[in-house]
């Protein structure tokens, strides 16, 4: 044991809920508070409303709510197909191969997201591809940030996965369209899910390229959110941050229980 | 991959049966990334290098490097970044430090929620800064109410300490992630033996557990300076006029002055930065075993 003494257990304990409160849990509190203030000119808010909340739902945020989950879904479900495909047809290559090709499917993560917004700008606005102006750039934008996350969650899945299944399957005479749907992708189920889940998470919270590229009827939520604290409705913006924060858990609380039922299958 | 499991991928059941080489079902989803990614890319790479009138020029490059904003901005933004991951690696070290060697009832509460905190946007964190920090925030009331002053005292925010100070708050996680990890590997009875020979905390922390931890402080480091590197959230919406990094140059240059090569040129820039960091960061990780999955993964 580190500290053998329970006065300096108790010690270290204290420091690290004097660091940890302050750091991580306060900045969720206040937003959370402020998106049900009336007023905030004391240390606590005042007058509670939950007009802000209800504002929410009447208003634009109404629309760049469904924005976003139309964005986040659509997204994550082209960014999982694609990443599960290249993470399957990356693995049935040879070594070298595997890891030059694999490299090109994770490099989108170490490019900035404005600047992959910059890019699709550029690129799109001319022809054979004229999608600037149009809902789907803000789509591709998206998968393109997200495709890397789900390859390398469901890559790193399939490095897990018990190799046997597939080969009695396959000596069995399960031909190869049966043993991928059969028996590679159900066993794969847990690390399919959670790619999801992440994917929609980064997704529902992408700022950078989407600011870059939305066009004025494709408004999502964290560019809304920017608008009004931009204008100094900073409580509507909180109660926007919170609603996004609340869809967000839960899409992961539900991901997280399939990924345990799905694990035990 | 272990030799073995290497072997059994390379004989894939699907290549094996249909006579098609394996390469050819990599094809589709190459070709997509191609169009949605590289192609963009490119054409960042191309209208960095157009001249006034559409010809090939240096001139973009010439002006916008000799700028004093991009001067000012670039340095900015590296000396943000390694404030923030030297601030990251510092609290991220402590906390982790505590959760796995000083455990308590609710510390699975707090793995759970750090792994949560990754998936949040993070000008969150920028917007709760304003609200306890900023002009009319909670610490700003209560300072005037003490002093009895009539403007507000505290206005850190809105320098380049404000968005340090934001960014080791989210960021922090990420380092956290991979020290529990390598932390959980860590045999105890090195620290029961060193600990029964005499050793005080401070002696085992520097001799048992820092060689133990080297590889994911590099690792969670790297990972972090990229991130931090590239963040625009968080500067974006605290919004502070005399703090403009990378990111937001190419932000104002491309959308707010409709300047597109002056954007790409940045751009460049940006992205030769943060993608030799990360490689550098796949170097690290390659050597110490760990996977990126599992220090970004919610």
């Amino acid at each position: 044991m580190l500290l053998p003494s329970r006065p300096s257990r108790v010690a270290a304990w204290v420091l690290f809920f004097v660091l940890f409160v302050p750091v991580f849990g306060l900045p969720i509190v206040v937003v959370g508070a402020a998106s049900v203030a009336g007023q905030w000119n004391d240390v606590l808010p005042s007058h509670l409303t939950l007009r802000h909340l209800h504002d929410a739902f009447v208003s634009n945020a109404g629309i760049e709510l469904l924005t976003s989950l139309a964005t986040g879904i659509i997204a994550s479900v082209v960014a999982l197909v694609i990443g599960t495909w290249a993470a399957l047809a990356v693995r049935a290559l040879r070594r070298r191969g595997a890891k030059v090709i694999g490299t090109l499917f994770v490099l989108p993560i170490a490019v900035p997201s404005v600047s992959v917004g910059l890019g699709l700008l550029v690129a799109f606005s001319r022809p054979p591809f004229l999608l600037n102006g149009t809902s789907v750039i803000v789509v591709i934008a998206h998968v393109v940030l997200v495709t890397a996350f789900a390859f390398s969650s469901v890559s790193a899945g399939l490095a897990r996965l018990p190799a046997h299944f597939e080969q009695v399957a396959a000596s069995l005479g399960g031909r190869p369209a049966y043993v991928l749907f059969r028996v590679t992708l159900p066993l794969l189920t847990p690390s399919l899910v959670a790619a999801a889940g992440l994917c929609f998470a980064l997704s529902m919270g992408e700022l950078g390229a989407t600011i870059m590229v939305y066009p004025p009827g494709w408004v999502t939520l964290p560019v809304g959110i920017f608008a009004l604290t931009d204008r100094g409705a900073v409580f509507d913006g909180a109660a926007l941050t919170v609603l996004l924060l609340v869809l967000t858990l839960v899409v992961l609380v539900a991901v997280s229980r399939i990924r345990t039922r799905a694990s035990y299958r | 991959m272990t030799a073995a499991t290497a072997l059994l991928a390379a004989d894939a059941p699907a290549a094996r049966r249909t006579g098609i080489p394996a390469w050819i079902w990599v094809v589709v989803p190459l070709a997509v990334l191609a169009v949605i990614f590289y192609y963009p890319l490119f054409f960042i790479l191309r209208q960095s290098f157009t001249g006034e009138g559409g010809h090939p020029s240096l001139a973009p490059y010439a002006e916008m490097l000799s700028s004093p904003l991009f001067r000012g901005a670039l340095l900015r933004t590296i000396q943000i970044a390694s404030l923030s991951t030297l601030g990251c690696l510092a609290l991220g070290f402590v906390l982790a430090l505590i959760v796995s060697f000083v455990p308590f009832p609710g510390a699975r509460v707090v793995s759970g929620f750090i792994g949560t905190f990754l998936a949040f946007p993070s000008f969150l964190i920028a917007l709760a800064f304003t609200f306890l920090y900023g002009s009319a925030g909670v610490f700003n009331f209560v300072a005037m109410d003490i002093s009895g002053a009539t403007q507000p005292p505290i206005d850190f925010v809105y320098t380049k300490w404000g968005v340090i100070l934001a960014e080791i708050t989210f960021y922090t996680p990420f380092v956290m992630r991979p020290l529990l990890a390598a932390f959980s590997q860590l045999d105890t009875a090195l620290i029961e033996v060193a600990s029964s020979l005499g050793a005080r905390p401070l002696r085992i922390i520097r001799e048992v557990i820092v060689p133990e931890a080297v590889p994911a402080l590099l690792a969670g480091g790297s990972l972090c300076l990229l991130l931090t590197l590239n963040e625009f959230g968080i500067v974006l919406f605290i919004g502070a006029k005399g703090v403009i990094t990378l990111p937001m140059v190419i932000y104002g240059k491309a959308i707010q002055e409709f300047d597109y090569t002056a954007g790409c040129v940045v751009a460049v820039v940006n992205i030769t930065l943060s993608v030799g960091l990360y490689a550098l960061y796949r170097f690290l990780v390659s050597r110490s075993g760990g996977g990126r999955a599992s220090a970004v993964q919610a």
